[in-house]
């Protein structure tokens, strides 16, 4: 590590959220800075989807009690695609279907809402391909309509490709290696990496095996909205082997 | 447009209009003497003024339709109406000799450099008439006739009067009986046996004065094993008072020929739009009706096929968007009258503001028509509570052998769609424009590259300013 502090890219404290009265994350906390990966696990229903759909500013969850930063801005004012504007990035478990919008116009369009100083016309295609050719992606990708009638591997590899072309400084990605088989997390793993050194990183997964590519610097158990222990690398292993009821104690 | 003009409309981008330089103008309200008038101006045969005649007495005695909006037709003050307004006194063939004003309106609307980028034949009717008309020399070499329908019924006197009025008899109903009485302007187009006509021809309709009425006749015919695209736009000022667009379309499509006909209407909200298309498509014949309604106060309109001979087929996709004030009442008509025969009709709405968009449809199959196939999709998107869609479709099947499939899906823009968008940088207002042009889209491919821009433009504009 240099001797700068490295820049933080988001800090959570004390977050509490609810959606339609009942309580969903109780007090968490998390501060990540550039260039760091960090990933959560959880049992299903833990709270993490809420955690990364928070951060990006879904309107369905309420913050009760807490607070949001990202480079040490409060995110509360923020709309969301001011969030996507300032450099934050959802790869989403489900990504949504948007009929009749062909996939090249749709990156076309976000890349250029997105970045400061976006490439047009044949540099934007020179990036697109680049990035395309990187992930395994046939161009015929572009003339189909946003996620529809994908399957779950095409889905995370359009994840991927956004995010490369709009460079975030944060990225979230849930769950972006499920359902993947061994090359798609392969390929999948390696767009993390491109964007991984320049950016905060925050994966949540179930698996250990995606971390046989990506190599996090923390590792978190969220247990009941809460982060209740961190480590490194290792804890992943532990968590997958021994599941996560040794820590339900502990909490 | 430039932006003052812009400005001066408001959403509406065609809503500007021009000082009136009306050559001819005829005094409000409707009789027998207007009708003949009208026809004596044109020196037409007496056949015509006939028809004409005939075709005002039976609008007289028949009654409003029945069904569609029977409020807002009741409104309709056919006394305040102006029913011809010349504001040239010759169709130019040469865009330069029309005169500035008009020449103005149709540069505003980008008539001139659409011509010569990508269409085979332009006219452009301001009010009652063509005020100009062109066709490419090569069509014209190989026999293809493209006029207004006035200049048409001059020099092709037969060819008009054995097809006139064959697939909308002035009968039909109480609209096609006005137009008919009062028509003028509009294209007559015949395409000789075998000749494919590759680039679209288009005719533009301009509406500048108040309180005026529309009435233009379209008859188009393809001989045996030809082909044709015609496309036509729709606009007009925004003024506080109505004026009443009633068209009259008739298509002929002969053995193993193909017609489509496209139409971007987007009058402004203060127009009636209530129009009769119908085509006759005979053996292995295709028509297809590309028709989308984005203007208008009210549309009623039901584009039709009757397919007349074997192995024919038909082919309805319509789009309609109702905002604020507006009832867009559209759908298709199909009649199976031969066997063997297909159809596909693919109708997709949205309502916005408290719009309203109906589609109306009719499947018939005669009981001899044999082994017919037919596939309706009706897609409603309703963006706010206010806004309403409602479907009524009627099928009529005379045997058992038909091949029948009916889809309808009434849908909401879902929060997660919304929640995706904007998460990649599109405001809500965007991410609505996304997903109503994505929703549209089966219908704008089939548009002509330019229309297509121009259509997803404006649904883009209906989005703005409306979310909070
Ligand atoms: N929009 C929502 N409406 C209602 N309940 C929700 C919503 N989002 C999440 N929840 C509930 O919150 C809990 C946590 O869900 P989630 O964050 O998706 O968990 P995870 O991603 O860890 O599996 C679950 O009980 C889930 O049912
Ligand atoms: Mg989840």
């Amino acid at each position: 590590m240099g001797v700068a502090m490295s820049e933080e890219m988001l800090r959570v404290e004390n977050l509490h959220v609810s959606v339609e009265g009942t309580s969903i994350i109780k007090g968490l906390n998390l501060t990540i800075h550039r260039g760091e990966i960090h990933v959560i696990m959880g049992r299903n229903g833990a709270g993490k989807s809420t955690l990364a759909n928070v951060v990006m500013g879904h309107p369905a969850y309420e913050i009760t009690q807490g607070t949001i930063h990202f480079q040490g801005q409060p995110l509360e004012e923020l709309a969301v695609f001011e969030r996507a504007r300032a450099g934050m990035f959802l790869s989403f478990q489900y990504p949504a279907v948007i009929p009749g919008v062909q996939v090249g116009t749709f990156l076309k369009k976000s890349v250029a809402s997105v970045r400061d100083d976006p490439p047009k016309g044949r540099a934007f295609r020179k990036e697109l391909n680049g990035a395309m050719a990187e992930l395994e992606m046939d161009k015929s990708f572009l003339s189909r309509y946003v996620n529809d009638g994908f399957s779950g591997g095409e889905k995370k590899r359009l994840e991927i490709l956004q995010m490369l072309l709009l460079k975030p400084n944060l990225a979230l990605l849930d769950e972006t290696d499920s359902g993947l088989d061994i090359d798609a997390l392969r390929i999948v793993s390696k767009g993390i990496n491109k964007i991984a050194p320049e950016a905060g990183c925050l994966i949540i997964t179930h698996y250990q095996r995606l971390l046989d590519h990506v190599k996090p610097h923390f590792v978190h158990a969220m247990i009941d909205g809460a982060i209740v222990k961190t480590g490194g690398p290792e804890l992943a292993l532990e968590l997958e082997e021994r599941g996560y009821d040794w820590l339900d104690v502990a909490a | 447009m430039s932006e003052e003009a812009f400005e001066a409309v408001g959403d509406y981008r065609y809503g500007f209009h021009d000082p009136e330089n009306a050559t001819i103008r005829f005094d409000k309200g409707l009789s027998e003497q207007v009708v003949r008038d009208i026809s004596a101006l044109k020196n037409e045969p007496e056949w015509m003024t006939d028809l004409r005649v005939k075709a005002y007495r039976h609008f007289e005695a028949r009654a409003m339709p029945d069904w569609g909006n029977c409020n807002l037709l009741e409104s309709i003050n056919f006394e305040n109406v102006t029913y011809f307004l010349r504001s040239s006194d010759q169709t130019e063939k040469n865009w330069d000799d029309v005169p500035d004003d008009i020449k103005n309106t149709f540069d505003r609307l980008g008539i001139p450099e659409a011509e010569q980028k990508w269409l085979g034949g332009v006219t452009a009717q301001y009010e009652s008439e063509a005020v100009y008309h062109s066709i490419r020399e090569d069509l014209e070499e190989q026999g293809v006739i493209f006029l207004d329908m006035d200049t048409g019924l001059k020099t092709h006197p037969e060819l008009v009067k054995k097809f006139f009025g064959t697939v909308v008899p002035h009968s039909d109903n109480k609209f096609s009986a006005l137009n008919t009485a009062v028509w003028s302007g509009g294209s007559f187009i015949y395409v000789p046996k075998g000749i494919h006509v590759e680039m679209p021809v288009q005719a533009y309709f301009r509406i500048n004065a108040k309180n005026m009425g529309q009435f233009e006749r379209t008859l188009i015919i393809a001989d045996e094993g030809s082909s044709i695209h015609y496309v036509e736009g729709c606009t007009a000022p925004s003024y506080s008072t109505d004026s009443l667009h009633s068209a009259v379309v008739e298509l002929i499509a002969m053995e193993g020929a193909k017609i489509r006909y496209s139409t971007v209407q987007n009058w402004s909200n203060n127009v009636y739009n209530l129009v009769t298309k119908r085509g006759v498509a005979h053996k292995n014949a295709t028509v297809e009706w590309v028709d989308g309604n984005i203007g208008s106060k009210l549309t009623m309109k039901y584009p039709s096929v009757l397919l007349k001979g074997e192995g024919a087929h038909a082919e309805v996709i319509s789009v309609a968007y109702a905002g604020d004030g507006q009832h867009q009442d559209a759908g298709a008509k199909v009649h199976h009258l031969a066997p063997n025969t297909t159809s596909n009709i693919l109708s997709k709405s949205i309502s916005k503001n408290g719009g309203r968009s109906s589609y109306r449809g009719m499947l018939q199959v005669m009981p001899k028509a044999f082994g017919c196939r037919s596939k309706v999709v009706c897609d409603a998107l309703i963006l706010d509570e206010s806004s309403r869609s409602d479907t009524y479709p009627t099928m009529e099947i005379g045997n058992s052998t038909a091949d029948l499939e009916h889809e309808a899906s009434v849908s909401k823009v879902s929060g997660d769609q919304l929640f995706y968008l904007m998460s990649r940088g599109f405001t809500e207002e965007e991410a609505m424009g996304l997903i109503v042009n994505g929703f549209f889209e089966p219908f704008t491919r089939e548009l002509p590259m330019e229309y297509a821009v121009e259509l997803n433009k404006l649904l883009e504009l209906e989005m703005e300013g409306s979310i909070g």
